[in-house]
C-alpha cells in the first residue's frame, strides 16, 4: 500500500499507542499485571522504530530530507480536504523525543503508580496521549494537527485528573482544559482565516499561498496571531499560563511527560511549523509574549516551596524562552532548546518524582498524613540517601542553569544570541534580551535553590531520614538515562567543541526563509546570531554563575540570610509567592463578572422571557389551536373527510359484488377481458 | 386412409373433451378425459413425435389420470351409486368460451404462419436426450428439483394430521 | 388437411373447452381436469410448431417439461383437494372459503 519505509514506520509509530490504548481501556484491568506490559511493549516498539528512523536520518545526513504522504479525507466536488503525514528531520527528532520520554514515563510509572486503583486506565491514557502527540508531530496540515491538538488536550485533562477524588486535581484538570480552550478558539480562527484565503490546510500549500500573496497584511497577522494563541494555550504562555502549575496535581511521571517534555512543547512545535507565515508584527507579538513569560514565570519560581511548582514555573519560563526565540527569528534555536529542555526537564521531574516517592514512603512509615511530601521545607540533606537521584538531577540542573559543557548551555546560548542580534538590529526592542538574560540569571538561582533545599544542608525533619531510600531500579533507570542526555556531547556530535552549537543538529535542521515578504532571510538571521554569539555566550555564562553564586551564598553557606532578604523585598516577595495574584485577579475580574452576568441572564431568561414571552406565546397558541380545532372538526372532518369516505364507501358497495371470492368468477373476468382486448386490438 | 384416421382421432379427442366438461358424473368425466388423452397421443403420432406419444400415454394416462381417479374415489362416498356434480355460471361461461374460440380461430386463420414441410420422420428420442443434457440442462435439473419438491409437498399435504 | 392450421384449430378448441370446464365446474377435481385439457392444448401447439418449424426439438423438450409440471401440479392439487375434503367434507371450490376469514 504505502511503499515508503519512513511513512510506514511513522504510521506504525502513530497508531501503535492507539492500539495499546484501546486494548488497555477495554480489557486492561483483567490482564495479568493490569496489562502494563502491553503499553510498555507498544511504546518500546515505537521507540525502536523512532530510533531506527533517527539513525537512518544520521546516516543520510540530508538537511533537505522530506517525505510526504496524504489521502483525500473529504472529497466533495471542488472542495477537497487532504490529511497526511510529513516526515522530515524535525519530525524524526521530535518523534524520538516523544517516544523516548514516553517510554521512560511508562517504565517509571510502573513503580510510581504501583497499587493505584486505576493503574490500567492510567496506562491507557498514556497511550492515548502518545498517539495524539505523535499525531501532532506527524501532521502535514493544520486540520489534523488541530484534531490531535484537541486529543492531546483531552488526554491531558484525563491524566491531570487521574486522582479525581481530590478536589484540587479535579479542578486543575478542568482549569487546564478550559484555559486550553481559550487558546484553541484562536487556533481555530487562525486555521479558518488561512483556509478561507488559500483553500488548503497543508503546510506546503499554505506557504506557497503566502509567498504568492494570496493572504497578506493584517489578515495574515491576525491568522498568525490566532494560530499563536493556540500555541500560547498549550505552551502555557502569559497570560494563559495559569493552568500549568495547577496541572502538577497529576501524577509526577505525567508531569514529566506532558507538562515538561512533550505536550507543552506542542505549542512551540506549532509556532516552529508555522514560522514561515508569521508576519513581522505577529513575530513581535510572539517575541514579547515569550520574553514576558520567561522572566515573569522565573520570578514566581524563586519563592515557591513546592518542589513540583518550582519545576512547573521553570517549565513555563523555559517555554517562554523558546517562544522568544521563534519571535526573534532563530526558530531552529527554539527547536534545539525544545529538544534539550525535553531531556533535562523530564529528568528533573523524574528526580522530583523520585524524591516525592521517597518522602511519601517515609511519611507513610511514620503514619504522618498531614505533612506535604512535596514541600521542600520538609526536605534537606537527601544527598547521601539518594545518590543517583541527586547526581542525575544535578546534571540536569547544570543544564537548565546554562553551565558550559551541558546541553542547556548550548541551546540557551543559541536562543540568547538570536535575541541579542534581534535587539542589535532593532534597538527599540532592547527589552527582549533583558528579559532573556534576566530569566537566565533567575533560573540559575532558583534551580540551585531547589537543589540545595532538597539535597543539601541539614534535614528539616530528622526523624524521617532513616526511612528515606533510593527509589527502585525502574525509577532510577530513566533518571540515569536522561541525566546522561543532559551532557553537551550528544548534541554536538560529530564535533566536540563545548562552546559551539555546531553539530548534527545544526547540520540537519536548517531554517527556511520566511514566506512573508519583509521578513529577514534565514541567512541574515543566522549571520546576526553568529555575530552576537560570543557576546551572548560571555553574558550568559556570567549571569548563570551570578545566579548560582547568589544561590550558594544564600542557601548553601548561609552567608546571606534569605529571611532578611525576604523582609527587605517584602512586597515583591509576596507578589512572587502569590504568583502575582493572577488566579485571584482572574477570579475577581474575569470569572466572577462572567458568573454574575450569567446569573443575570439566567434571571432574565427565567423571570421575564420564560414567564411572559414563552407562557404568553403558549396562551396565544392554545387559543389559536382551539379555533383551528373547531374548524378542523366541523369543516374538514365532517364535510371533507367524511364526505370522501362516504363516496368511497358507496363505490365500494357497488364494486363489492365483483369480488365474489370464487376463482371461476375471476377467471371469467380475465378471459372476457382478454377477448375484449384482442378484439379492440384487431380494429 | 390416414386422413380418415386423422378425422376419427380428432373427433374422438374433441367429443370426449366436451364429455369431460359437460358430464354430470365425475367418474364419466374422468373416463372421457382418458379418451381425450388417447386422442392427443394419436395427434402426436401424426406430428411424428414418437417419444412424446409414449410419454403422453405413460405419464398422462398411466399417471395423472390414475391419480385423478384415486382422488375421486377418496373424496366421494363410494356407497352412493352416482357421483354427481353440479355446475355454475354455465350460460355466461359458454358464451365467453365460444367467443374465445372465435377470436383464437380468427387469429389462427389471419396469421401467415411460417411453415416448412419436413421430408422424413426421424427418431426423436436421441435428439431430445441430447438437448436435455446440453442446451436445457439447467432447466432439466431445475424441473427435477421441482418434481422432488412437489412429491414431498404432496406427501406432507395429504397426511391426515396436518 | 394435414397441415399446421388444423392442429392449431384443434388446440384452440381444446383450450376453449378447458377454459369452459375450469369456469363452470364446482368440483375441484373436475376443475383440475379442465386444467389438464388446457395444458394438453398447449402441448399440441408446441409439437405442431416443432414439426412445421423444421423438426426443431426444442418444442418437444418444452412439451416434456409441461407434462412434468402437469404431473407435479396434479399431485399437489389432489393432495390439497383430499386435505380440503378431510377438513370440510366437500371438494366444491366455492365452498372451501374458510381461508378467507
Amino acid at each position: 500500500m504505502i511503499e515508503n519505509i519512513y511513512i510506514q514506520n511513522s504510521l506504525i509509530i502513530l497508531f501503535l499507542p492507539l492500539v495499546a490504548f484501546v486494548i488497555q481501556i477495554f480489557i486492561g484491568k483483567r490482564l495479568p499485571r493490569q496489562g502494563d506490559w502491553i503499553s510498555i511493549s507498544a511504546i518500546v516498539t515505537t521507540l525502536i522504530l523512532s530510533l531506527y528512523m533517527f539513525v537512518s536520518m544520521l546516516q543520510g545526513y540530508d538537511s533537505n530530507f522530506t517525505q510526504e504522504w496524504s489521502f483525500k479525507w473529504i472529497n466533495m466536488g471542488s472542495f477537497v480536504v487532504e490529511l497526511g503525514v510529513l516526515v522530515d528531520n524535525v519530525t524524526i527528532i521530535m518523534l524520538t523525543v516523544v517516544t523516548l520520554v514516553s517510554t521512560c514515563t511508562h517504565i517509571f510509572s510502573t513503580k510510581y503508580l504501583e497499587g493505584d486503583i486505576r493503574y490500567s486506565r492510567y496506562f491507557a491514557y498514556l497511550g492515548l496521549f502518545t498517539f495524539s502527540m505523535n499525531g501532532i508531530v506527524l501532521s502535514n496540515n493544520l486540520m489534523s494537527m488541530y484534531m490531535f491538538w484537541e486529543l492531546v488536550g483531552v488526554s491531558s485533562y484525563l491524566l491531570i485528573g487521574h486522582w479525581f477524588e481530590k478536589d484540587s486535581a479535579a479542578n486543575a484538570s478542568k482549569k487546564a482544559f478550559l484555559t486550553n480552550r481559550v487558546g484553541d478558539i484562536g487556533f481555530f480562527i487562525g486555521i479558518m482565516l488561512i483556509f478561507n484565503a488559500i483553500g488548503s490546510f497543508a503546510f506546503t500549500d499554505i506557504f506557497n499561498g503566502v509567498s504568492a500573496g494570496k493572504i497578506a497584511g493584517t489578515t495574515l497577522t491576525f491568522a498568525g496571531v490566532g494560530l499563536f494563541l493556540g500555541a500560547m494555550g498549550k505552551s502555557s504562555q502569559f497570560p494563559l499560563h495559569i493552568w500549568l502549575p495547577d496541572a502538577m496535581e497529576g501524577p509526577t511521571p505525567v508531569s514529566a511527560l506532558m507538562h515538561a517534555a512533550t505536550m507543552v512543547a506542542a505549542g512551540v512545535y506549532l509556532t516552529f511549523r508555522i514560522f514561515p507565515l508569521l508576519t513581522p508584527d505577529a513575530l513581535l507579538v510572539v517575541a514579547y509574549i515569550g520574553g514576558i513569560t520567561a522572566i515573569f514565570a522565573a520570578s514566581i519560581a524563586i519563592t515557591q516551596n513546592d518542589i513540583k511548582k518550582v519545576l512547573a514555573y521553570s517549565t513555563v519560563s523555559q517555554l517562554g524562552y523558546m517562544i522568544l526565540a521563534v519571535g526573534t527569528g532563530v526558530y531552529t534555536a527554539a527547536f534545539f532548546h525544545l529538544l534539550t529542555h525535553a531531556m533535562f526537564k523530564a529528568n528533573l521531574f523524574y528526580g522530583s518524582g523520585s524524591v516525592i516517592h521517597a518522602m511519601h514512603h517515609a511519611l507513610h512509615e511514620k503514619h504522618d498524613h498531614e505533612t506535604d511530601p512535596q514541600d521542600m521545607r520538609n526536605m534537606g540533606g537527601f544527598r547521601k540517601s539518594m545518590p543517583i537521584t541527586y547526581w542525575s538531577m544535578l546534571l540536569s540542573t547544570m543544564a537548565i542553569a546554562g553551565v558550559p559543557l551541558f546541553s542547556g548551555f548550548l541551546s540557551k546560548d543559541a536562543v540568547l544570541a538570536g535575541t541579542l542580534s534581534f535587539a542589535q538590529q532593532n534597538p527599540n526592542h532592547f527589552l527582549l534580551p533583558v528579559f532573556g538574560f534576566g530569566a537566565a540569571a533567575i533560573t540559575a538561582f532558583y534551580m540551585f535553590r531547589m537543589m540545595f533545599m532538597t539535597f543539601h544542608g541539614k534535614s528539616n525533619m530528622p526523624d524521617l531520614m532513616p526511612d528515606i531510600h533510593e527509589s527502585p531500579k525502574e525509577m532510577v533507570g530513566p533518571l540515569f538515562l536522561l541525566g546522561t542526555l543532559s551532557l553537551y556531547i550528544w548534541y554536538t556530535l560529530p564535533y566536540l567543541n563545548p562552546f559551539s552549537t555546531h553539530g548534527w543538529f545544526t547540520d540537519l535542521v536548517v531554517p527556511l526563509d520566511s514566506a512573508v515578504p519583509g521578513n529577514p532571510t534565514a541567512k541574515a538571521i543566522d549571520d546576526g546570531a553568529h555575530h552576537a554569539h560570543h557576546l551572548a555566550m560571555y553574558l550568559s555564562i556570567g549571569v548563570a554563575f551570578a545566579g548560582i553564586g547568589l544561590s550558594i551564598l544564600m542557601y548553601l553557606t548561609n552567608v546571606l540570610s534569605a529571611k532578611n532578604w525576604k523582609s527587605r523585598f517584602g512586597v515583591l516577595y509576596d507578589l512572587s509567592l502569590n504568583k502575582y495574584y493572577f488566579d485571584e485577579n482572574y477570579n475577581k475580574y474575569l470569572y466572577q463578572p462572567t458568573l454574575n452576568l450569567a446569573r443575570k441572564i439566567a434571571w432574565i431568561d427565567w423571570e421575564l422571557y420564560d414567564k411572559y414571552f414563552i407562557n404568553g406565546f403558549g396562551r396565544v397558541t392554545s387559543w389559536l389551536s382551539k379555533i383551528s380545532g373547531k374548524l378542523d372538526f366541523d369543516l374538514i372532518d365532517q364535510i371533507l373527510v367524511d364526505g370522501s369516505a362516504k363516496i368511497a364507501n358507496l363505490m365500494g358497495l357497488a364494486l363489492k359484488k365483483v369480488q365474489s371470492g370464487k376463482i371461476q368468477n375471476y377467471l371469467l373476468y380475465v378471459t372476457a377481458s382478454v377477448i375484449i382486448l384482442m378484439i379492440v386490438q384487431s380494429f | 386412409m390416414s386422413e380418415f384416421v386423422f378425422l376419427v382421432v380428432t373427433s374422438v379427442t374433441i367429443i370426449s373433451a366436451l364429455g369431460v366438461v359437460l358430464s354430470n358424473q365425475l367418474i364419466y368425466s374422468a373416463i372421457s378425459l382418458l379418451f381425450t388423452l388417447f386422442g392427443i397421443a394419436g395427434l402426436y403420432v401424426f406430428l411424428w413425435a414418437d417419444f412424446m406419444t409414449g410419454i403422453q400415454l405413460l405419464v398422462y394416462v398411466g399417471g395423472i389420470l390414475t391419480l385423478i381417479i384415486f382422488g375421486i374415489m377418496l373424496t366421494n362416498k363410494i356407497s352412493s351409486a352416482r357421483l354427481s356434480q353440479t355446475n355454475m355460471q354455465q350460460g355466461i361461461g359458454s358464451v365467453v368460451s365460444l367467443w374465445l374460440l372465435i377470436v383464437l380461430s380468427l387469429v389462427i386463420s389471419k396469421t401467415n404462419w411460417y411453415s416448412v414441410s419436413s421430408s422424413e420422420p426421424v427418431s426423436t428420442v436421441d435428439k431430445i436426450g441430447t438437448l436435455l443434457m446440453t442446451k436445457h440442462l439447467l432447466a432439466f435439473e431445475g424441473i427435477s428439483l421441482l418434481l422432488l419438491g412437489a412429491l414431498i409437498g404432496a406427501a406432507i399435504l395429504a397426511r391426515k394430521e396436518i | 388437411m394435414n397441415q399446421l392450421n388444423t392442429y392449431l384449430y384443434i388446440a384452440a378448441i381444446l383450450f376453449s373447452i378447458g377454459i369452459f370446464g375450469v369456469m363452470t365446474r364446482r368440483n375441484g377435481i373436475a376443475v383440475l381436469m379442465g386444467v389438464e385439457l388446457i395444458l394438453n392444448a398447449a402441448n399440441i401447439n408446441f409439437i405442431a410448431f416443432s414439426k412445421y418449424g423444421g423438426m426443431n426439438f426444442d418444442g418437444h423438450v418444452f412439451a416434456l417439461f409441461i407434462i412434468v409440471l402437469a404431473a407435479a401440479e396434479a399431485a399437489v392439487a389432489l393432495a390439497i383437494v383430499i386435505n380440503i375434503y378431510n377438513n370440510l367434507n366437500t371438494i366444491n371450490v366455492d365452498e372451501a372459503s374458510a381461508i378467507k376469514q
